[in-house]
């Protein structure tokens, strides 16, 4: 069992889902986004997404590109974002990164790999690669027992979510919404559907591969009613958005993310 | 479907060069299903008499296709080289692009979607975009960096007048990759009811296939135009690259005929050694960008690095994976020119032939002219691909142009 799927299986234990928590490295600086995401762990965050900021998000609506931009800005590179994973990941808590794919084939994917790996990191999560055109990043990825998370969307054929979830390790990601992050929100009644057939479509029926719901969550009422469908609740933006709001007072940035993390980590327990 | 036998068709997960080598999909799986279902329904639009006639017959009617091969006397006299003309500016709308969008358009109507989305770096694309939403009756949203949108007003007017929403795009560097972030953004939102017109042959497979198979004609048409004029073919062909649409048109004509030179222009805007351009494969390196891979304007960390021209049009840190393939193969050279160098040229086409070339097209005017060094008394086709009517706000600053009195 990887570390990823551990923190699954100890969440249903307990009878309830995951949470999720996405922040970008680098933002607002490197340190203070290792910071934010320890408090993220403290708060009660069972999985952490590591976003590597990127130029070109095509899945990320204005709040994390926002976030990205800043720190890229910044000067953030590559080999920060694997330093903010060593520091997260040392907590215990499995670590992802979320990436868009061209940072990594320059990174050089079995060098990223083995990186990663070093620094304690769980695996991928990426958002513009899917499993048909990820031969390189599957086989980097399984000779180091690293998870692949991949996603599927509402407008996903059962076709490509079988491909999808038969690829994927750790959990797969379903968007709740069609559309980008931080702009509408995702129901319950909207995403049940799409979670029932990506179970439906995973090997063993899904017993083995928990089912995550991000895109369009951002409260604790809303991480409630997702908890009662899916394995697992992911939260980017409305994080995000608690250090944008605080931009010259770190310390009412990272209170704001904790309470906000309290608050979803007892919606996933409601 | 995009040149029959020819050695640069993609395959059927849309590499070009061999598997994994240029193209391919790499996009949300949010689109995954939309990308399937324009490639299932071009494929089966291109084989269907009824959709290929209307084609046909809103290209000659309503484009004024087949454009006409010109024979650039003066120009020819001063290049030492024989110069023909691809007039592609005199097709509706002033440019190539207006086969793009009446194919994608059309296909749009066949697939019941009701509204498109386009991206526009000059204008062009949006103009066409916004011509062929007009006629078919579609709702039309185009997406315009900022920057451009400030050097390229006329253009964000006509498509206005033409009944489209401009929206100008504040993220990045403003320009036209940012517009195809914005672009894709919307469709991930709407994509239930929405077609993306895709303005270059670039973007995730089928864009670059589908996007050749309605502007091939423009080298299948020059192909034969040249020999009924010279009774041969030319010695050499030459368009301008941005995301390299007029180019792959042009090129698909003559891509299976050895004897004949093929020659991209990319923009090297300040000289390719200021870092100020967008010689995407003469000076790029392979990366994925938009949903392909190719040669793209990258850091060491992969992030895009802005791009810079002073045509608007060229403007773009990555090109389309067909010519990313032609490149790696060696079938075609690319090779920069400068914006003084295309400026140089637009000047002197307006004064030899009395056409005003749009900035893109005048990059391979330019690029021409040095191939003609190397090729005295040949032959040289090359793609006429816009008219300059929209640049001439650059223009008038760059010569100091629009007072009366001293020639400039």
């Amino acid at each position: 069992m990887t570390s990823t799927s551990t923190a699954f299986a100890k969440a249903r234990a307990e009878g309830r889902a995951a949470l999720v928590g996405y922040l970008p490295a680098g933002f607002p600086d490197v340190d203070g986004s290792i910071a934010a995401l320890k408090a993220m762990v403290d708060a009660g965050c069972d999985v952490i997404e590591i976003g590597l900021p990127y130029s070109d998000p095509v899945m990320d609506g204005p709040t994390i590109q926002a976030a990205a931009q800043q720190a890229l800005e910044a000067g953030v590179r590559t080999t920060d974002v694997l330093r903010t994973v060593e520091a997260v990941a040392a907590t215990g808590v499995p670590t992802l990164v979320m990436t868009y794919w061209n940072p990594i084939e320059r990174y050089g994917v079995e060098r990223f790999a083995q990186d990663l790996a070093d620094a304690g990191g769980a695996g991928l999560i990426t958002p513009d690669l899917t499993p048909d055109f990820a031969p390189e990043w599957i086989a980097a990825a399984d000779a180091r027992d690293l998870d692949k998370v991949f996603l599927v969307a509402p407008s996903s054929t059962d076709e490509r979510i079988a491909l999808t979830t038969a690829a994927s390790r750790g959990f797969v990601y379903a968007t709740g919404i069609m559309g980008v992050t931080g702009t509408t929100q995702a129901t319950a009644a909207g995403v049940a559907p799409l979670i029932e057939r990506t179970k439906a479509l995973s090997p063993n029926g899904g017993a083995d591969l928990p089912v995550s719901v991000g895109v369009g969550v951002s409260t604790g009422a809303q991480a409630a009613a997702l908890a009662a469908y899916a394995d697992g609740v992911i939260v980017g933006s409305a994080f995000v958005r608690t250090l944008l709001d605080h931009p010259d007072d770190r310390a009412a940035g990272l209170a704001a993310l904790k309470s906000l993390t309290e608050e979803l980590a007892g919606g996933v327990r409601a | 479907m995009t040149g029959a036998g020819s050695t640069y068709d993609a395959d059927a997960l849309g590499w070009f060069g061999g598997a994994g080598a240029f193209g391919g999909r790499f996009m949300p799986e949010a689109l995954m299903a939309a990308l399937d279902e324009l490639d299932i329904a071009w494929q089966k639009a291109m084989v269907d008499p009824t959709f290929t006639a209307e084609f046909e017959d809103l290209l000659q009617n309503y484009a004024g296709v087949p454009s006409m091969l010109y024979d650039a006397k003066r120009l020819s006299e001063h290049a030492g080289a024989r110069i023909l003309l691809k007039r592609e500016d005199l097709n509706h709308t002033g440019a190539h692009k207006i086969r793009n969008v009446l194919g994608q358009a059309l296909l749009t109507k066949r697939m019941g979607k009701t509204r498109v989305i386009a991206e526009t770096g000059a204008g062009q694309h949006g103009v066409a975009s916004a011509t062929a939403a007009a006629y078919l009756g579609l709702d039309c949203t185009v997406y315009m960096g900022e920057v451009d949108t400030e050097r390229q007003a006329l253009n964000v007017a006509r498509m206005q007048l033409l009944g489209a929403e401009v929206i100008p795009v504040r993220s990045g560097s403003r320009t036209l990759k940012d517009a195809i972030n914005e672009a894709l953004r919307d469709w991930v939102a709407s994509v239930d009811h929405t077609a993306y017109l895709f303005g270059t042959a670039a973007g995730p497979h089928p864009f670059p296939s589908l996007v050749l198979s309605f502007v091939r004609g423009i080298g299948d048409e020059a192909r034969q135009q040249c020999l009924d004029l010279t009774g041969a073919l030319p010695d050499a062909i030459a368009a301008c690259v941005g995301g390299g649409s007029n180019a792959i048109g042009l090129f698909a004509g003559f891509v299976d005929d050895p004897e004949v030179a093929i020659y991209g222009f990319e923009a090297g805007g300040d000289g390719v050694e200021t870092g100020r351009h967008a010689a995407t494969i003469f000076a790029g390196s392979i990366g994925v960008l938009h949903g392909a891979r190719t040669f793209v304007l990258q850091d060491d960390d992969g992030q895009t690095v802005e791009s810079h021209s002073i045509s608007a049009g060229l403007d773009y840190p990555g090109v389309g994976p067909q010519h990313a393939a032609l490149a790696a193969g060696g079938r075609a050279s690319y090779l920069p020119v400068t914006d003084a160098e295309a400026m140089d040229a637009m000047a002197l086409l307006a004064r030899t032939e009395g056409i005003i070339p749009a900035i893109e097209s005048a990059h391979a005017i330019a690029g021409a002219l040095k191939v003609a060094k190397d090729r005295p008394g040949q032959t040289l086709l090359v793609n006429l691909s816009g008219r300059g009517d929209k640049d001439m706000g650059t223009a008038m600053e760059w010569f100091h142009l629009g007072e009366a009195g001293e020639k400039k």
